[in-house]
């Protein structure tokens, strides 16, 4: 019997689709027993959308006022503690669960896999080196607890339906002071997230400035599609941080990326080569990204973006 | 503050395409450029800049790894930290190990501040700074777009999924830098002159007191999955009925 935790993210009102990738990647463990871990100042919302995920057993919620905000050094102390029952601890490896795991890992002294992304037994796992240029298999000692970090572009959200049980869990750890949230600024729009959209239209440098990311946004309005940027777009500073994809920003799966001035650069390539169908407009058919697209077109951009955007729908 | 230690990681250099050997044992590596850590170059930036804006910090670059090592840590004394420590060996060092040595120089150093690369791009792990502080039992703030410095204080805003974070740590802390922190300068002959008369020490795992264990065994290396070439269209049109064919819009 393998008895696993997930670190469910939410925002105090939803549950990050991560959680439920967690799961389905924790269900590819054979006698996999697994249990939510929430952390907050009142996750009773999200306490019942986790406890509705397929093949999860239990939710455990620890509710106090210093998780309102998710600290690392505040949350690692509080998870060690319920860790102490489970031989596998997961993370989404998204900016919270790389920021809180390894800390996790390093209170316990063990090992974390990082960026996993396949399961090839209890405690054999597949995960990328060199920006996806390599896969390495590793193996860890099944006598010591097991951390990992889940490569959410790798697995499919878990179906809801199920009917874990709720339990609140009072803690007896004593909190650091050292560490202080004091807020938060995000581009938060009403178009769809990044990170778990079905369809994402993202720029490069090509568009040559913040000015021309709009006809990328109207285009995505139009096709209902999430949109991101390349590294060179966001460092030439077209678009905010959030919105990188690849290796150093996001790593994503959508069913269509759409490349609109992107030459594919490999740590890009990294962030999207689970994409179920990439589609490339560029003006240099030498590009890179051509190399991996499903369909490529090559023209001017500026004439080929509005285009698009009027013979969708027709 | 006086005293800033910043971890130093000498990897494949980021412009060399990394291939896998034919009997998967690993990547080839030999004769192949390598470097200081992008990001742990750029910590290594930040903490030269704290140094020049304030009055008698030290910055103390160190690293754990090959005896080849040094070249890194002359880079980063050409950059301009005032001395350096390697920590030699021909183990590979896993996340966990490399917290332990850089704890123990910690606990010999003192810094108040110590900077990393938020993860080194060979192993791409994302563990070291983090267990770093863990076990030091100090803050952390990782993935660091901005840094300012108070009295026995760090203002840190992250990069985090949803945009930026700003958080506040009492020193001593961990910090691990991002990408858009800064710029790191360009060495000058001159300094790479001056550099070789700076301080490095050679020290082991052993003198620190640190086991170089075995946590997660690499079983194989293989190339990843390729995806196949698809077709090129020759106008909008052409694309559109791609697109509606294949269901996608």
């Amino acid at each position: 019997m393998h008895k696993i935790l997930i670190v469910g993210e939410h925002d105090g009102k939803t549950l990050n689709p991560a959680t439920a990738k967690c799961v389905t990647c924790a269900t590819g463990i054979a006698d996999a027993q697994i249990s939510i871990a929430l952390f907050g100042e009142d996750t009773s919302a999200v306490a019942s959308q986790a406890a509705a995920l397929s093949g999860v057993e239990s939710v455990l919620r620890v509710d106090r006022p210093e998780n309102a905000h998710p600290l690392a050094a505040i949350l690692a102390p509080q998870l060690v503690a319920l860790a102490a029952d489970y031989t596998h601890v997961f993370g989404p490896s998204t900016s919270f669960g790389k920021d809180l795991m390894p800390r996790v890992a390093g209170l316990l002294g063990v090992a974390q896999v990082s960026d996993l992304m396949a399961v090839e037994g209890a405690y054999r796992y597949r995960r990328p080196i060199y920006a996806g240029n390599a896969i390495v298999t590793v193996e860890s000692d099944p006598s010591r607890k097991l951390l990992a970090t889940v490569r959410v572009a790798s697995f499919q959200a878990a179906a809801t339906g199920g009917n874990a049980s709720i339990e609140s869990k009072a803690l007896n750890v004593a909190l650091p002071t050292h560490t202080r949230y004091l807020g938060a600024k995000s581009g938060s729009t009403d178009r769809p997230d990044l990170q778990t959209a079905s369809r994402v239209v993202s720029g490069g440098r090509a568009l040559g400035s913040a000015e021309n990311f709009k006809l990328l946004f109207s285009l995505a309005d139009k096709l209902g599609a999430a949109v991101g940027a390349s590294r060179a777009a966001v460092d030439a500073g077209y678009a905010p941080n959030e919105m990188q994809v690849g290796q150093t920003g996001k790593i994503i799966s959508p069913e269509m990326y759409m490349a609109i001035g992107i030459s594919g650069a490999i740590q890009h390539l990294t962030g999207i080569k689970d994409a179920r169908t990439i589609v490339a407009i560029n003006k240099d058919g030498e590009a890179p990204i051509f190399e991996v697209a499903d369909v490529g077109l090559v023209g001017d951009l500026f004439q080929i973006m509005p285009e698009l955007e009027r013979l969708i729908g027709t | 503050m006086q005293k800033i230690m910043v971890c130093i990681k000498r990897v494949v250099d980021y412009n060399v395409r990394v291939r896998v050997k034919p009997d998967a044992s690993g990547v080839m590596l030999d004769g192949v450029k390598m470097s200081v850590n992008p990001f742990d170059e750029i910590a290594l930036e930040e903490a030269l800049r704290i140094k020049e804006r304030g009055a008698n910090i030290e910055v103390v670059a160190v690293s754990i790894g090959v005896a080849d090592a040094q070249q890194q840590l002359r880079t980063a004394l050409a950059m301009g930290a005032d001395r350096a420590i390697l920590v030699q060996t021909d183990a590979a060092v896993e996340p966990l190990t490399a917290a332990h040595a850089f704890l123990a120089l910690a606990k010999k150093e003192t810094p108040d501040l110590i900077f990393l690369g938020k993860q080194a791009i060979d192993d791409d792990a994302n563990q070291t700074g983090q267990m770093l502080a863990a076990i030091w039992d100090r803050p952390q703030a990782t993935y660091a777009s901005k840094v300012e410095i108070s009295a026995g204080k760090a203002n840190v805003t992250r990069e985090v999924d949803a945009g930026l974070e700003t958080i506040e740590v009492d020193l001593p802390a961990v910090i691990t830098v991002d990408l858009r922190l800064n710029e790191p300068r360009y060495v000058k002959l001159p300094d790479i002159m001056k550099a070789k008369k700076k301080p490095l020490e050679v020290t082991s795992l052993d003198a620190l007191g640190v086991s170089a264990g075995v946590h997660l065994k690499v079983l194989k290396t293989e190339p990843p999955a390729q995806r196949q070439k698809g077709v090129i269209v020759k106008d909008v049109p052409e694309l559109v009925a791609f697109l509606k064919q294949k269901g996608l819009i």
